[in-house]
């Protein structure tokens, strides 16, 4: 069998397989996460409204509103409830400041056990560490062509 | 003097045995979701306790591979000593569960690394072993648990996912049997529970070792679908090389393909001509209820197929329920790195024809 047969036949393979094996429903998913996210950024909203209520400015009450979902994504994580909420809701919960959350405090539970500097210091940004590292290069890149655009005078 | 050659080959990757190999005892050690399975009430041992009393997974782990291996052997009445040699393995980097678990028992040790197919790498080797007269008590077990293997292929436990529908839940669970050259005897003052009914016991009577099998599938979260190419090419050569028919099993078990791998097993064997739907289960699917207990495709790891092994099918087979049945329990061999740099998964299934044995 020569290597052109042998992928033909892996893909029919690939495609039989994908035609048999069950998926979750995409528009049910869908409207699940739509739920769980919005639900979570509706509380953002209250915490937000609250502190502007006791006088803060709207950075000022934005800070607060991260620090807050940081903390209660962190204890749910803690007590082994995000892991449901983020079965439920899919992105809904991945996506916002929660779910980040979450994904370092999982591996800092994990990981325990192997120690503060090779357990926790090591492996704690298993799953963010993607999101921190092609979040600060493209904020830069934005930040480079922001600097040209100033230069070239098309943005003030 | 026995002068009967132990084994006679058979076909192209399969033993007939001659002398008898015995299974003198079995036992099984579970997590508490599985003993809330349809098969609760058949283990010897369930711990309510994920650590198992430990503070590590790992050390969960192996203390659970410890505890079945010591019920193993005190139900076939036997001391550690007694053992010649032990074939043990478990889905852990460098098969670490099954050497920290077994060290303290002071056997000679083999670790064995089959993915989720190690239980049947065991009894063949254990049985090969036994056949060759290398050993007069030969101890085999395998063990996974299902947080040391997220953690070792998947997430962090907390972390927060969607898992596929084809994806399998990893059983806590350790199974272990001893093989014996001679009939297992009842001996009442001991009080051993040997794997014994009043018509019978079991005998180890043949092997298909396993071919790894790539169809090039690369998703880890359906091992359903990259196992059965395997487990479709075991039981056709164990067919051929026996001369055997369908008819000839009572029943056939697989590891853990669960449902998904099951559909697929059965359309390739159909290719081949063989009908098994009436005499396959799948120890995947045996050990959970996919209905209430929310494991999507069904049970796996190579404490799946070895749990189900000793809880189930070999107290049946004593029993007598079945006369002869094919144990394939099956495996996909790929690593973490394997995964990330892209790389297929083949699967791999060892077949061990398991008999009742009158006496």
């Amino acid at each position: 069998m020569n290597q052109e047969q042998q992928k033909e036949q892996q893909k029919k393979y690939a495609d039989y397989v994908k035609e048999v094996t069950p998926t979750h429903s995409l528009p049910l998913n869908m409207a699940k996460a739509f739920l769980t996210g919005g639900l979570i950024c509706v509380l953002g909203q209250i915490i937000t409204n609250f502190a502007k209520s006791q006088g803060l400015d709207q950075e000022m009450a934005g800070t607060w509103c991260s620090v807050t979902l940081v903390f209660i994504s962190v204890i749910l994580t803690g007590f082994n409830l995000y892991p449901k909420i983020g079965k439920f809701g899919g992105a809904g919960s991945l996506v916002p400041i929660t779910g980040f959350a979450n994904s370092v405090a999982a591996p800092a539970i994990e990981y325990k056990a192997e120690g503060q500097v090779f357990g926790i210091g090591c492996k704690i940004f298993t799953i963010a560490g993607p999101v921190i590292l092609y979040g600060i290069m493209s904020s830069w890149a934005a930040g480079v062509i922001y600097y040209i655009l100033k230069i070239m005078e098309v943005i003030s | 003097m026995n002068t009967q050659s132990p084994a006679r080959l058979a076909g192209s990757a399969s033993i007939a045995f001659q002398t008898p190999v015995y299974i003198s005892s079995c036992a099984s050690v579970v997590g508490k979701k599985e003993g809330e399975g349809p098969l609760g009430d058949k283990f010897d041992l369930i711990c309510e306790d994920p650590m198992f009393g430990c503070d590590t997974w790992e050390a969960a782990e192996s203390t659970m591979q410890k505890e079945a291996a010591s019920l193993a052997l005190g139900k076939a009445g036997l001391a550690p000593g007694d053992i010649r040699m032990t074939f043990a393995g478990d889905l852990l980097a460098q098969t670490t569960a099954s050497s920290f678990g077994i060290a303290g028992m002071g056997i000679p040790f083999y670790g064995l690394f089959g993915a989720c197919s190690t239980m049947g790498e065991s009894l063949s080797l254990g049985a090969m072993s036994i056949a060759a007269g290398y050993g007069e008590h030969i101890l085999c077990a395998t063990s996974s648990h299902f947080a040391s293997a997220e953690k070792e292929f998947r997430f962090p436990l907390a972390y927060g996912n969607q898992r596929p529908l084809s994806a399998t839940w990893t059983v806590t669970g350790s199974g272990a049997c001893v093989l014996s050259g001679a009939l297992p005897q009842e001996e009442i003052p001991r009080k051993t529970k040997p794997l014994l009914s009043d018509k019978g016991c079991v005998q180890i009577t043949g092997l298909t070792t396993g071919k790894l099998i790539d169809y090039g599938l690369k998703d880890s979260l359906n091992m359903g679908g990259c196992m059965a190419p395997a487990a479709c090419d075991t039981i056709y050569r164990n067919l051929c090389d026996f001369d055997r028919t369908l008819e000839d099993y009572d029943a056939i078990f697989t590891g853990d393909l669960g449902a998904v791998g099951q559909k697929i097993l059965f359309d390739l064997l159909m290719e081949k001509g063989y009908d098994i739907q009436s005499i396959h289960q799948d120890c995947g699917l045996l050990i959970f209820d996919g209905e209430t207990q929310d494991t999507h495709s069904g049970g796996s790891g190579c404490g799946c197929s070895a749990s189900v092994l000793a809880a189930h099918i070999l107290p049946e087979l004593a029993k007598g329920t079945w006369k002869r049945v094919l144990f394939v329990p099956t495996g996909a061999l790929l690593s973490k790195t394997s995964f990330n740099e892209g790389d297929s998964i083949p699967g791999i299934a060892h077949a061990v024809v398991l008999e009742h044995c009158p006496v």
